[in-house]
């Protein structure tokens, strides 16, 4: 057997994805003209798949804080920072977020995937019980992967079956330890936090909330789905990215346990890998004090998300159940994903295609992710290019136009 | 007498006299080759009569494991159904992410339908290590007894 024999099934699907003769898992962006904007295929095109929520990527003041710090403390730190050392902006940086949550620790990782990898291996150890949701992201299964932990999904969004899970778990003696994300990536739902963190306390269990793609858009102050939920203080570990709203790269955790600084000398994720440069850190901090004084940021982020949402339904569009930052359309199979991508594309439109193995129920996606810094007039392109290419498709018939309601 | 504990699957010794009733037919074994040899006899019984010493003991093999052998099959093929290829009807050595046209991720989920429907939760690494039907009824049936 060679080695990729085993990739069989997957190269296959991969072969029907490039038949359109574009592979969308190697789109070049020729040039980044802005958080809206880029040159791919010698063309101009308007970019609906970037998670760029606030648009943070071009925003000066986090530009040339980037830059300064490259000239005052150059472009890497070369290694760890068990064995390098931090530089003060790391710390800084963990305090500022600790303080943007009123959390008492913060540990900053180098990616958000590592993030979850790291700490949620970590967290949860032989003889523990690890219950996650069955969306969850790659990086929570991989965690999975690399735990001693007994491992346990429960349905999508669904309360009731974490607590079945919980319950049948009797009086077995090991920590739970529950797993949920503020905002789904593919379809753009969130979590019922409230009474998830509900049912964890009349269980006994602790909670992560993942907030990569809530940082910013919910709450009042930008903090994720435990602010807007109000249970910011039941939620024993929060993590987050700051590779979306926050517009760099990087992972984050906040806790308030007392012995929370453990995690920097066994979290390997943290320990093996390379420190964030300094242009980056700098880039993050100011990119927060944006979020902090920019709140009309995240109200435009949700005025764009309902204009994008709202549009499509009406439409006749099959979308995710509730306004979100990520507005998901559901198309029929892969193959009809995958040309419509391509058409989108010809229209000079770049958007995100999500097929299977890579997402929930086996459904096919387009994945659209709003940005606040859209005008109304590239959203509403964005609908009439795709209301023309579904009617062409077959994907929308005009007689039966679906309503779709939205919960926002 | 023997005890229920012995008659479990891989646990039945040389010597023993065993009476399966399958399809409303008795068939007496007396067991002389490796007791896995009737494995799969013993997983189709409904009811087993064992003898040893002379002394006799019936039980039914919902009582072994909390859950009736065919009842878990049943379940086990309803959710695996949608996923047949072809003409091949699914068996307990049915090795699911090969014989079926089902991928991992709508395994794990028919898992949890599984789950909700026996009360009881499968881990993911025990999942793993499941490759047949059968080896995914034994799993279920060795939960519910443990319920």
């Amino acid at each position: 057997m060679g080695l990729f024999d085993r990739h069989a099934g997957l190269l296959e699907a991969y072969r029907d994805v490039r038949t359109t003769g574009y592979d969308p898992f190697q789109i070049r962006m020729e040039r980044v003209l802005s958080p809206t904007e880029a040159i791919i295929n010698g063309r101009k095109m308007l970019l609906v798949g970037t998670n760029n929520y606030f648009g943070l990527t071009f925003d000066p003041s986090c530009m040339e804080a980037a830059i300064e710090a490259i000239r005052a403390e150059g472009t890497g730190t070369t290694g760890s920072r068990i064995a390098n050392g931090s530089y003060s902006e790391h710390v800084a940086l963990e305090q500022e977020i600790a303080e943007f949550y009123g959390k008492k620790h913060c540990m900053v990782f180098t990616t958000g995937y590592q993030a979850n990898l790291g700490l949620i291996s970590t967290l949860a150890g032989e003889g523990d019980q690890l219950l996650i949701d069955a969306d969850s992201h790659a990086s929570i299964y991989d965690a999975c992967k690399m735990t001693q932990a007994e491992v346990v999904r429960f349905k999508h969004n669904d309360p009731s079956s974490l607590e079945a899970r919980l319950r049948r778990l009797g009086d077995r003696p090991g920590n739970r330890v529950v797993v949920l994300e503020g905002i789904y990536s593919m379809l753009g739902d969130s979590a019922p936090l409230r009474e998830f963190i509900e049912v964890c306390k009349k269980y006994g269990a602790y909670v992560i909330v993942d907030e990569a793609h809530s940082l910013g858009a919910l709450g009042d102050n930008g903090r994720g789905l435990c602010e807007s939920a109000g249970v910011l203080d039941d939620c024993h570990f929060i993590v987050g990215t700051f590779s979306k709203t926050l517009g760099a790269i990087g992972g984050y955790c906040v806790s308030n346990d007392p012995d929370f600084d453990i995690l920097r000398v066994t979290v390997r994720s943290y320990m093996f890998t390379a420190s964030l440069p300094p242009s980056i850190v700098a880039s993050v901090r100011q990119a927060l004090k944006v979020v902090k004084a920019r709140p009309e940021l995240r109200t435009q982020l949700w005025a764009n998300v309902a204009t994008l949402y709202e549009g499509l339904a009406a439409k006749g569009f099959k979308l995710g159940p509730e306004h979100g930052p990520v507005v998901g359309v559901h198309l029929p199979d892969r193959m009809t994903a995958i040309g419509f991508w391509r058409a989108m594309l010809d229209a000079g439109i770049y958007v995100n295609v999500a097929v299977p193995p890579a997402t929930p129920n086996g459904v096919s996606l387009l994945r659209c992710s709003v940005c606040a810094v859209h005008t109304k007039e590239q959203l509403e392109h964005i609908i009439e290019v795709m209301t023309g290419i579904g009617r062409q498709l077959g994907v929308l018939d005009d007689r039966t136009l679906r309503v779709v309601g939205g919960a926002r | 007498m023997v005890s229920r504990e012995a008659l479990a699957i891989g646990r039945v010794k040389y010597g023993v006299t065993i009476c399966h009733f399958t399809r409303n037919r008795c068939f007496w074994h007396k067991v002389t080759a490796h007791p896995r040899a009737l494995e799969s006899v013993l997983r189709t019984a409904h009811q087993m009569i064992v003898e040893t010493d002379g002394m006799t003991d019936t039980l039914e093999r919902a009582r072994v494991s909390g859950q009736s052998r065919g009842e878990v099959i049943r379940e086990i093929c309803r959710h695996l159904a949608p996923f047949q290829t072809g003409e091949r009807p699914i068996t307990g050595d049915t090795v699911i992410a090969k014989d079926l046209t089902i991928d991992s991720l709508a395994i794990m989920d028919m898992v949890m339908e599984l789950e909700d429907h026996f009360d009881i939760s499968i881990p993911m690494n025990v999942v793993a290590e499941i490759h047949t039907v059968d080896q995914l009824a034994d799993t279920i049936q060795k939960l519910c007894a443990r319920r």
